[in-house]
């Protein structure tokens, strides 16, 4: 067994196990690290697929700040270990049938070819027709690829051909950041509050004066 | 096989246990600077000039009795230290010493840096809420808080500096440095990224979390002995991790100030330790001269003034850079 393959049981294994685990175990705060621990093992997942870039966006958007957030909330509301018996059974249905939906699309997706085929081989060799022009045995496979890391790949793709898409997902986040703003904008009175602007700007003249 | 473990596990002997002793002397730096800034001697009891204080406390610590909280959760408060402590040992793995001394050479060593940064809120959160105790609770909610804000500036200050660079690898900006350092051209983020820097690794003027009058000292109140040495071993290395990113980032890394021999006939490995030592002192000396924040005044300045300046200042490097055409390919 190769290192690569018994990497892949290690990080797929704690993922499914701790997976178990946040939805099993009854103290809030402890599904929560195993969230991380889940999302970290995907991480590892993420770099054996040599998606470095991915797998390290991966850790700084999801554990670093979607799950202290997460945890932040969960820590603050003081829940209770909460009682497990009430009822297992009772989200089974809706449960059972995301489950099956969710099968049904990775059974799925095993035979498809996701990856869409871009008729230039734009970042693989450097000219196409190489072939043509020299005999086979005199080729340098090696100078012919044009080593592209993942970032580059990455964003030749995103900013020429999904460029629609990606301006659209960041208006999406602008508009729920805008809601979240807004949600929490409440204009409290008597509430003293320092103006460091007013206090910079002030001169002797108008912010010293006599008291009575 | 075995072969391989065993130069696998030296190389990373090599990058830790000079890591420890660096810290342990750091801690004695900052307390013979902070002494000598307030006209006293400091340690000079245990060993010439007192150097052998680091280790007489490091023994200290170790052979003291550990105590657990009754009302704790054991397995977190236990877990909590040795995370804060590996997570801060793991970013040295792509910190280019010198022109070949580095142990990973990874393409995307910054964000590799970032990351791990940011996953050691948890080690300060999990501390906190494991103790079961408000001091420590308030101390880790503070610290999070903080950290998860000025990572922000941070990372937009990070954008700012790749995008002249062109590369994320570690080495790579350094060797793009060579014409010139990024400090002159970038001054007003270098600034930014030192005082975001203080903040991120809860140093004073910002080390709200550890208050010590209002909240004894922070999230590890509860600690005591390894767990507490651990916690202090984990922040001293991410204050010289933060150093070492500010030297490679801005002060040019291995790079000496003028290439021409004097300077050039000194090694690489011995210029980065002479800037990381330079930034470390401005850290103590940051401490020694300032006052602490207010909490409110902490956050007003991590997201009022320091992420609008410094997106700004992203905007304006890739202005210019498209601009004028002088964006790096690589």
């Amino acid at each position: 067994m190769n290192i690569e393959a018994l990497l892949f049981y290690i990080f797929s294994s704690i993922a499914v196990v701790s997976a178990i685990m946040v939805i099993s175990s009854r103290n809030p705060v402890h599904s929560v690290l195993f969230l991380v621990l889940v999302f970290c093992n995907s991480a590892g997942l993420l770099i054996l697929l040599e998606t470095e870039f991915l797998a390290m966006l991966f850790l700084v958007v999801y554990v670093g700040a979607i799950a202290v957030l997460f945890l932040f909330v969960v820590m603050m509301l003081n829940v209770r270990i909460t009682e497990l018996n009430e009822s297992v059974l009772r989200y089974l249905p809706i449960g059972g049938l995301i489950l099956i939906i969710f099968l049904f699309e990775i059974l799925s997706v095993i035979n498809g070819d996701l990856v869409p085929f871009f008729s230039s081989n734009l970042f693989f060799f450097e000219n196409d027709n190489f072939i043509l022009n020299e005999s086979l045995n005199t080729v340098f496979w090696t100078n012919q690829i044009n080593p592209t890391t993942n970032i580059e790949a990455l964003g030749e793709v995103l900013y020429t051909y999904y460029v629609y898409c990606f301006i659209v997902a960041s208006l999406v986040l602008l508009v729920s950041m805008i809601g979240a703003i807004l949600l929490t904008m409440r204009k409290r009175t008597n509430v003293r509050k320092q103006e460091i602007f007013d206090q910079v700007y002030g001169n002797i003249n108008n912010n010293v004066r006599y008291v009575s | 096989m075995i072969y391989y473990i065993i130069n696998w596990i030296l190389s990373i002997l090599i990058i830790v246990v000079p890591m420890l002793i660096a810290v342990a002397y750091f801690t004695l730096a900052e307390r013979k600077v902070l002494a000598s800034i307030q006209r006293r001697r400091g340690p000079a009891v245990v060993g010439i000039w007192g150097l052998l204080q680091p280790l007489a406390d490091g023994l200290k610590l170790l052979v003291k009795e550990s105590i657990f909280p009754s009302s704790a959760n054991t397995f977190i408060f236990i877990l909590a230290p040795i995370i804060t402590f590996l997570l801060s040992l793991l970013g040295w793995a792509v910190v280019p010493l010198g022109e070949t001394a580095v142990l990973s050479d990874l393409n995307i060593g910054l964000l590799y840096i970032f990351a791990v940064s940011s996953l050691g809120v948890y080690g300060i959160i999990t501390s906190g809420w494991s103790s079961n105790s408000k001091y420590a609770f308030l101390g880790a909610l503070r610290s999070a808080a903080q950290m998860v804000s000025y990572e922000v500036s941070i990372g937009l200050i990070i954008i700012s500096v790749l995008l002249c660079a062109g590369s994320l690898n570690l080495s790579k900006i350094v060797i793009a440095q060579e014409s010139i350092w990024y400090i002159i051209p970038l001054f007003p983020i270098f600034g930014l990224f030192f005082v975001s820097a203080l903040a991120e690794t809860n140093r004073a003027p910002f080390d709200l979390p550890e208050a010590e009058a209002e909240l004894v000292a922070g999230y590890f109140v509860e600690y005591s002995a390894m767990g507490f040495a651990l916690f202090f071993l984990g922040e001293y290395t991410n204050i010289l991790m933060m150093c070492a990113l500010c030297s490679i980032l801005f002060l040019g890394g291995w790079l000496p100030p003028f290439a021409f021999i004097p300077f050039t006939l000194i090694p690489g490995p011995i210029w980065f330790g002479l800037k990381v030592a330079l930034m470390a002192f401005a850290f103590i000396w940051v401490r020694g001269a300032y006052p602490r924040y207010r909490y409110d005044q902490l956050m007003r300045l991590g997201w009022k003034v320091f992420l609008p300046l410094s997106l700004a200042w992203v905007l304006l490097v890739a202005g210019i850079l498209v601009g004028f055409d002088w964006y790096p390919m690589y």
